[in-house]
């Protein structure tokens, strides 16, 4: 059997099977899973809003699962993009309302601003790891907290109140043309953004010679010293890029969807989904857009289980996450199928 | 080998397109039966919870529990025509849930908590012929009436009580995230303790959290070690780990003296401990389904208090404290009803901000 064939084959057997035990845990359970399923399709494809929605929800995926894949190529774990992307939040819509700019330079300049900020998020790690080889797992986990509740004591400090205030209209990524075809959906410019760093990821990773060394750090940090790359370096750089991008997430969340930034009672979840998200898609960009596509699709279109076949929010929970896991144990049926060829050749 | 996987994949998808297919006819078929029996007079009315979800014990719960008491008293079913609730599980879920039930027609539609300000703004606008409660917060929109509670005054009482009842002097209060429904319980409860006995110590501890019982525990652990006797928690679902803390040290020691008090429903079931022991002191009672009734009333009657804020205190017995199990003394209730007394008839203004706890205190 051909790679490419097995390549498009395994994704689709994983999301199938991963519905059918979806179905029988849903049968199991004393609910529909045609009802259930027809919900979830609605609610992802149902009409022009709901896919206007659905886009809105994959576009920061696409930028989580990005800075993700991007830190992996150089063998960094970052699980920071949490954190990164919720000062980058805070970073963009601070510019977007205490700033009054014409729209051409407010725009760009509250985006860099975000991206700027998720980069220093990620500079700290970064740097404590190159100098001082302190695990980037750990410092990026305990730098979510600290930007979660420091945003949240700077809006309080800055608004006064819980919200912050509405972010100007030309600081806004908000598309008047795509709100009047979707019926108000929050659909918003950030997704042309999303895929333009797709692009931009890729090209650095595959076609540059920084992309080449990030890489071969990521494949062996000896070889890749003793071959003349300043791994150090190397390291410092893959981790800022990946902040920027987990920014940006947070740039398309302050001045797409949102407007505004409010403080929070948790993390919003985006950057640990941006995780499975780059996994899903191997950890390569073009491979993002297939994981940020399912798991944004998923996560919007569930919401619409309860809404329409009345099926509690645990179950769909539970549903979502079998359909996920089988997804990410693609492997498995790659030894089957496998398995299934080597018979036929011995025969 | 070709063809054992194709027979498979044909047969996942045979099965799927089964499944498909299958469901078109089904959907119709709901969309056709919905609620036909429902009291004509009734309305029909739905919520979005916040990201604390419809089982946090406190907040949305009661404003749930509100609903479906309606719902059940006229005749209603869940769903399409009667009620029913969306659940957010994050912040960017308020919007389409919102749109989703003005989509499925409700005649009201209730968000729960301050998070929900922005986005019931947001849709209100949009959606001119929909009507909307928010509450806990403000939206001045034609569309949108708001439901506000003063939440100082039950602590005040709560605070009174605790600080007739304590008897090592120091007392605690777990909040949730800093904000200002949390800023009134906190310096009502504080005003109610200085105002019987300003020597009495309160240590304060925000969890940041509204969703996380084992940072509750944790603070609960904390306070009570220090010397703490009762805890008053104003923390959603956070709270549930202070009853946690109180229950697993009075099973270890039935002579331990620790309370808690509640907040918003009525949290007593929270603190048994055993058939005779309950180590819930009181709770402050914010009545939210007492104002959705209300709201649903005033609709009914054809007056939507749209753009109009109702603020509910004691007066309006929107808040209270709870007396269920007779752990407050007769002297404690007495006392507590003295000072109601003067909130209600308006010789006492009960501090809602830092700053007129300040000028409170000093008095």
């Amino acid at each position: 059997m051909s790679k490419s064939l097995r390549n498009v084959l395994i994704p689709i057997l994983a999301v199938i099977l991963g519905l059918i035990v979806g179905a029988i845990i849903m049968l199991i359970s004393g609910y529909s899973p045609i009802l259930g399923y027809t919900a979830l399709w609605n609610g992802i494809f149902g009409d022009l809003y709901t896919i206007g929605e659905t886009i809105r929800q994959i576009t920061p995926y696409l930028l989580a699962g990005l800075a993700v894949a991007f830190a992996f190529k150089t063998g960094l774990f970052n699980i920071g993009v949490e954190g990164q992307l919720i000062v980058g939040w805070f970073a963009a819509a601070y510019v977007g309302f205490s700033f009054e700019l014409p729209m051409y330079l407010h725009i760009p300049l509250a985006i860099l601003a975000a991206g700027l900020a998720g980069g220093l998020w990620a500079f700290v790690p970064g740097i404590l790891k190159a100098r001082l080889g302190v695990n980037e797992v750990v410092v990026t986990i305990m730098m979510n907290y600290i930007a979660l509740h420091i945003t949240n004591a700077l809006i309080r400090a800055i608004a006064g109140k819980d919200t912050s205030e509405r972010i100007h209209e030309t600081a806004s990524l908000r598309n008047t043309f795509f709100e009047e075809i979707t019926d108000y959906s929050r659909l918003h410019n950030g997704i042309f953004l999303a895929l333009i760093a797709v692009v931009v990821i890729w090209f650095i990773l595959e076609k540059t010679t920084l992309g080449f060394e990030l890489k071969a750090v990521g494949f062996n940090q000896d070889a890749s010293k003793y071959a003349g790359m300043n791994v150090k370096k190397n390291i410092v750089i893959s981790m800022v890029i990946s902040g920027f991008l987990a920014g940006l997430a947070g740039a398309t969340e302050a001045l797409g969807t949102f407007e505004y930034v409010s403080t929070k009672g948790g993390m919003t979840g985006i950057g640990f989904d941006g995780i499975a998200v780059a996994i899903l898609g191997a950890n390569n960009p073009l491979g993002v857009i297939f994981g940020a596509t399912l798991f944004g699709a998923l996560k919007y279109g569930s919401l619409n289980m309860p809404n329409e076949a009345g099926i509690p929010e645990e179950m769909v929970s539970i549903i979502i996450a079998i359909i996920i896991f089988f997804v990410a144990c693609g492997f498995i049926f790659q030894l089957f199928l496998d398995k299934l060829s080597k018979k036929k050749e011995v025969k | 080998m070709k063809k054992s996987i194709l027979s498979i994949l044909s047969l996942l998808l045979v099965l799927g397109f089964v499944l498909v297919g299958c469901g078109k006819k089904e959907d119709d078929k709901q969309g056709a039966s919905n609620n036909e029996g429902a009291n004509n007079d009734a309305i029909s009315i739905a919520m979005v919870t916040d990201t604390g979800g419809v089982d946090d014990k406190s907040f949305n719960q009661l404003a749930w529990e509100g609903l479906k008491a309606y719902g059940e008293e006229n005749g209603l079913e869940k769903g399409d025509g009667g009620y029913d609730y969306l659940q957010s599980n994050t912040d960017a879920d308020y919007v389409p849930n919102l749109n989703s039930l003005v989509r499925r027609d409700f005649d009201l539609i209730v968000a729960t908590g301050f998070m929900l300000a922005e986005p019931i703004a947001e849709i209100a606008d949009q959606k001119k012929d929909a009507k909307f409660v928010i509450i806990d917060s403000e939206v001045q929109k034609d569309n949108v009436a708001s439901v506000m509670f003063k939440e100082q005054e039950a602590s005040f009482l709560a605070g009174v009580a605790a600080a007739l009842q304590t008897k090592t002097k120091k007392l605690g209060f777990v909040g949730g995230m800093e904000s200002d429904v949390i800023e009134r319980f906190e310096t009502g409860f504080r005003a109610g303790v200085a105002s019987v006995d300003p020597s009495i110590e309160v240590m304060i501890n925000y969890t940041g959290s509204f969703g996380s019982p084992e940072l509750g525990k944790a603070a609960a652990n904390q306070m009570y070690t220090a010397g703490a006797d009762i805890i008053f928690h104003a923390s959603g679902g956070t709270g549930n780990g202070v009853f946690t803390e109180a229950v697993e040290r009075k099973t270890a020691d039935p002579n331990a003296d620790v309370w808690v008090i509640g907040v918003d429903s009525d949290q007593y079931h929270l603190g048994k401990v055993n058939d005779d022991t309950n180590i819930t002191l009181t709770s402050a009672l914010k009545r939210i389904d007492v104002a959705i009734n209300d709201v649903i009333k005033l609709t009914k009657e054809g007056n939507f208090p749209g753009g109009n804020t109702t603020t509910l205190g004691l007066a309006e017995d929107g808040v209270g404290l709870a007396e269920t199990g007779g752990n407050l003394t007769a002297e404690t209730l007495a006392t507590v009803n003295e000072w109601k007394e003067k909130i209600v008839n308006g010789d006492l203004t009960v501090p809602g901000t830092y700053e007129e706890l300040k000028s409170f205190e000093e008095q």
